[in-house]
């Protein structure tokens, strides 16, 4: 795996310079069900496609930002701050 | 033995001697020399032992694409000795023979095993009884192998740098038309990187007459700005990045268009002997005379099966090498031995006959024989294009029958990614110069450089087809080598065919042919066409295996780079050096492990006192108005009530419920906390707590002081005295009690006061400005020296904890531990009402009682048992490990920390550890084993 990320406040970077987050779920707002409660701790959605996922930028500015990739061909398409995007 | 009169354009330079040794005896060289060349003038015909039937091996390529001359260079095996410089003093050894290159006595498997070793020989013979396996493993691996690597190396010996490199347009190959190709884009104005195997660009140009023109091309290039790297192969093509090893770089180089004018690699000839000592590719005899000036051999045989032979063979007469007969293959060529082939290569140690008949099916054939003495027999089996990088970028190939080899199909080449030159079928210097510059200008308007959107001109015409297909010859006159790394021959191929291994890459895992250093290069063609002719396909039907990274064989060293972390020190670490200390990692840190005596250091922490450097420890500021609150979201235990002035203990959860790390949340007023870390999970913590912080958003701001700050542990029955004498503040136990912190001043440094004990005795961790580090180091030893305070390492300091029954995070819990099973129920608060990370999981975990428990144990026997030790339940089956184990002193036995099952968890219980064969009796502790009532703690 190998491609370039944007950090919103750095510019663009290797991705080794990151930390991968994972996909963006919600955590439950009210005490779940265990079902629900296993689904969030250990399901994930894992598309081939599109995927809103999480990224640190730890060897840089130490910020979490969100970015939008084809888990196919490792194109980013968007990058931004959370709430941003 | 003499070299050659001065070639024109050769690399050495004749007044410049040098020497190294082989196998311990010295070799002259001159500078430029490469270790195979200097070993060839030397009278050195034997490079390496083969892979399997141990048999002699010599020089063939002479361009580091062959098995044959692999060596090792001062302890580091796998060097290839026609691309090594020689370089004065260098150590050089021959691998893979015993007791040395000319007699190796495991050349008996050639003579008598051949029948006995097919492919596959090892998994079918050596599987029964399978208690032998051991002994049949020592035995194989020593008698296969390219080398060994030193058993120990020193720390830090050789390492290697990534180097990150992005470019408008990278080029890989240095040949004529990849320079010209950079030339062009750079020319316009792109920045150019191009990357090349060999120690000086030209490709074969430096070799066949056209040095200067080379030479007058990369200076033009370096004069465009263009980066040359020199003996710097590409590794492979990641997703646009392509990685190309130098040395001890690694480039990992990221460009918006590639170049790809990788050239043609020649091909050997299936014949019987043709892996002789003697047999050389008609390239690898041009480079010698050529660029180091050394004859190749005195009487020559060349078969080939294109003009490349020819002119191979017009240029050794002229070098004053007797060529006795041209082979030609191509039945209609008009040579003398048209339609002719080497069928044998005679010779023990090496080369000294060749036998040369007609080709099957051509008139004559089976009549017909000549036999030559000769020691050199030079082949040109046909060029196979270097496609390998394309197609992991994801361009295809496809055979073409009248050149005969795969060929790219141009059509198929991804976005991104130009070829030029052989590779992409231009054979002749103009054509590979043409197609480079138009390949240079088409990356350059791709990579949007210099505004230079030029036209494509109609690109030159690919060179007519010259090689005919080359029937492998597999009459019965020894073995016939298809892949040379790794001992396959044709007929084990046939074999394989005729076991069901029939398609190419099943072929290829059963008999390993191609798995080799030199990576198909060799050999692939060959293979598809032995395994076309033994099934009856064409060979577009057989197909080529899947070309994989790496593409030149790399030391793993250069691959596992140079930590991206570097070492951290600190700001008290030459003292620790000065006081003797044993250095060790700890994470990304080097710490102080003890100071000679860590039994002695643990007992004077608790008769004295000891200080400690936790430097290490992580530390975050947390301040904001919803500072609290963000910390009781965090941590299982409620922080927002925590009075300034005050500490707690806090254990961190994921939303499993599982422990991640723990450490002390100090208030230092209303909205500020100050908090620590583990030492190494210091920046898994500081991510996860600004990931939440970016998903709620909070009114808080977080601080890493981790490097900012360094800290001490002040501890022992002594140290209240110390640090009194130290600074102005009361340090009475009134003024100043368990789990109290204050600003103060100590040795005139301003400093934040935290008592806490992890080591189990009254003591008091000091944070300060790194930059004071050495002063307030020294500053409390001196002040303590008449209490005999000692400094204590790492070692003590774990003794001392274990004796409190203080976990470390990671090391008596794991991924799966929660707080509940691994004794700390009262650091999760199920009755906060607010929501925090875990709490959900962790109620559900009170409703299951965990199987598992992490308790205390000691034992009467003097045995340490090792970390993983497995503890047995009462059937004797395996039910839980020992985390931590110590002798302590101060308690006169072995005390240590594991995970039993809850039935024997109980205190007083005796439970069973299997370690190594023993069997040790221990009796489960659950409450500390020292101050078991923190009386000295809060004293």
């Amino acid at each position: 795996m190998s491609f370039v990320l944007t950090c919103p406040h750095c510019g663009v970077r290797e991705v080794t310079d990151f930390a991968f987050g994972g996909e963006v779920s919600t955590r439950p707002r009210v005490e779940p069900s265990f079902r629900e409660l296993c689904e969030y701790n250990y399901f994930r959605r894992n598309v081939a496609g599109l995927q809103r996922e999480w990224w640190y930028h730890r060897s840089g500015c130490r910020t979490w930002f969100q970015a939008e990739r084809d888990t196919r061909t490792n194109a980013v398409l968007r990058v931004g701050l959370p709430g941003e995007l | 033995m003499t070299r050659l009169a001065a070639q024109p354009g050769e690399r050495i330079d004749r007044a410049r001697a040098l020497s190294f040794t082989f196998d311990g005896r010295p070799v002259p060289a001159l500078a430029g020399d490469t270790i195979a060349s200097a070993l060839y003038a030397a009278g050195r015909r034997t490079f390496s032992r083969s892979f399997k039937y141990h048999r002699p091996r010599g020089l063939m390529c002479c361009a580091g694409q062959c098995p044959n001359c692999l060596v090792a260079v001062d302890g580091a095996p796998g060097v290839r000795a026609c691309t090594e410089p020689a370089r004065a003093g260098a150590r050089v050894e021959h691998m893979n023979a015993w007791p040395g290159l000319e007699h190796d006595a495991m050349s008996a498997i050639d003579r008598v095993g051949g029948a006995f070793t097919p492919p596959g020989f090892y998994y079918r013979t050596f599987i029964r009884p399978r208690r032998l396996w051991p002994a049949y493993e020592f035995v194989l691996r020593h008698a296969a192998g390219l080398g060994r690597l030193p058993r120990v190396q020193a720390e830090r010996d050789w390492r290697t740098e990534y180097r990150r490199r992005h470019a408008d347009v990278l080029v890989v190959g240095g040949g004529v038309a990849g320079l010209s190709a950079a030339i062009a884009a750079a020319e316009h104005g792109a920045d150019v990187v191009l990357a090349d195997e060999g120690p000086e660009p030209g490709g074969r140009l430096l070799h066949e007459g056209g040095h200067e023109r080379a030479r007058a091309l990369a200076e033009r290039a370096r004069a465009a700005g263009v980066e040359i790297l020199c003996s710097a192969p590409a590794l492979g093509h990641f997703d646009g990045l392509v990685a190309v090893w130098q040395g001890d770089t690694l480039h990992q180089i990221r460009a918006r268009h590639h170049v790809y004018a990788t050239g043609a690699i020649e091909q050997p000839l299936v014949f019987a002997g043709n892996d002789l000592p003697g047999v050389m590719l008609s390239g690898g005899a041009l480079r010698l005379a050529a660029l180091y000036g050394v004859r190749p051999g005195e009487r020559a045989v060349v078969a080939t099966t294109s003009e490349r032979g020819v002119e191979a063979a017009l240029a050794l007469s002229a070098l004053g090498v007797e060529v006795l007969a041209v082979a030609d293959l191509r039945p209609a060529a008009g040579a003398s031995f048209s339609g002719w082939t080497v069928a044998q290569a005679r010779g023990r140690a090496a080369v000294t006959g060749a036998v040369l008949e007609p080709l099957p099916g051509t008139p004559g054939h089976g009549a017909m024989r000549l036999e030559l003495e000769c020691d050199l027999v030079v082949v040109s089996g046909g060029e196979s294009p270097a496609t390998a990088l394309i197609s992991q970028a994801g361009g295809r190939t496809a055979y073409d029958p009248a050149r005969g080899h795969f060929a790219l199909a141009l059509a198929s080449l991804p976005a991104g990614i130009s070829v030029a030159g052989q590779v992409a079928g231009y054979g002749g210097a103009e054509e590979a110069a043409a197609s480079g510059e138009l390949a240079g200008l088409e990356a350059a308007g791709a990579a949007g450089a210099g505004g230079a959107r030029p036209a494509r001109p109609a690109g030159p015409a690919p060179l007519p087809a010259v090689a005919e297909a080359i029937p492998p010859v597999t009459a019965g006159r020894g073995r016939a080598f298809v892949c040379l790394c790794e001992d396959v021959t044709a007929k084990d191929i046939h074999r394989s065919v005729q076991e069901g291994y029939d398609s190419i890459e099943l072929c290829k895992r059963f008999t390993t042919v191609m798995m080799g250093p030199c990576q198909g290069r060799m050999c692939q063609l060959a293979s598809v066409r032995t395994m076309a002719s033994e099934t009856g396909q064409e060979l577009e039907q057989v197909g080529t295996t899947t070309a994989r990274p790496p593409w030149s064989t790399v030391p793993l060293g250069a691959l596992a780079g140079r930590p991206i972390e570097p070492a951290k020190r600190s700001s008290i670490h030459g003292r620790h050096r000065e006081l003797g200390a044993t250095v060790r990692w700890a994470g990304d840190w080097r710490r102080a492990y003890d100071y000679g005596d860590p039994e002695g250091e643990a007992l004077a922490v608790h008769r004295a006192a000891g200080l400690i450097d936790v430097s290490t420890l992580g530390k975050l500021l947390v301040r904001g108005p919803e500072a609290g609150e963000f910390l009781d979201r965090l941590y299982p235990n409620r922080l927002s009530n925590l009075k300034p002035g005050r500490i707690r203990y806090g254990v961190l959860t994921s939303d499993a419920g599982r422990i991640m790390d723990d450490g002390t949340i100090g208030r230092l007023d209303e909205e500020s906390f100050y908090v620590t870390t583990t030492s190494s999970g210091a920046g898994a913590v500081e991510q996860w707590f600004s990931w939440w912080l970016a998903d709620w958003e909070l009114d808080v701001h977080l601080s890493d002081l981790t490097q900012a700050l360094s800290a001490v542990n002040l501890a022992g029955p002594r140290s209240r005295d110390i640090l009194s004498r130290l600074t102005d503040a009361d340090c009475s136990a009134g003024a100043f009690a368990y789990l109290d912190s204050r600003q103060a001043r100590v040795a005139g440094v301003s400093c934040l006061l935290m008592r806490i004990g992890f080591v189990g005795e009254l003591g008091y961790e000091i944070h300060f400005p790194a930059a004071y580090g050495e002063d307030v180091w020294d500053a409390i030893l001196a002040a303590g020296a008449p209490d005999g305070i000692r400094p204590f390492g790492l070692e003590p300091q774990r003794i001392l904890r274990l004796e409190k029954q203080h976990i470390i995070v990671g090391q008596d819990t794991d991924s799966e531990s929660t707080p509940l099973a691994a004794g700390m129920p009262w650091a999760v608060k199920l009755d906060k009402e607010e929501d925090f990370i875990g709490k959900w999981a962790l109620a559900r975990a009170t409703e299951h009682p965990a199987e598992t428990a992490l308790v205390g144990f000691a034992l009467a026997d003097g045995y340490v048992p090792t970390e993983g030790a497995v503890v047995l339940d009462e059937r004797g089956t395996a039910a839980g490990q020992v985390t931590s184990a110590r002798r302590s002193r101060a308690l006169d036995r072995v005390i240590g920390m594991a995970w039993v099952p809850a039935a024997l968890a109980g205190a007083g219980t005796n439970i069973t550890i299997a370690d190594d064969g023993r069997r040790l009796e221990a009796r489960v502790v659950t409450e500390p084993f020292h101050d078991p009532a923190g009386e000295l703690l809060r004293s």
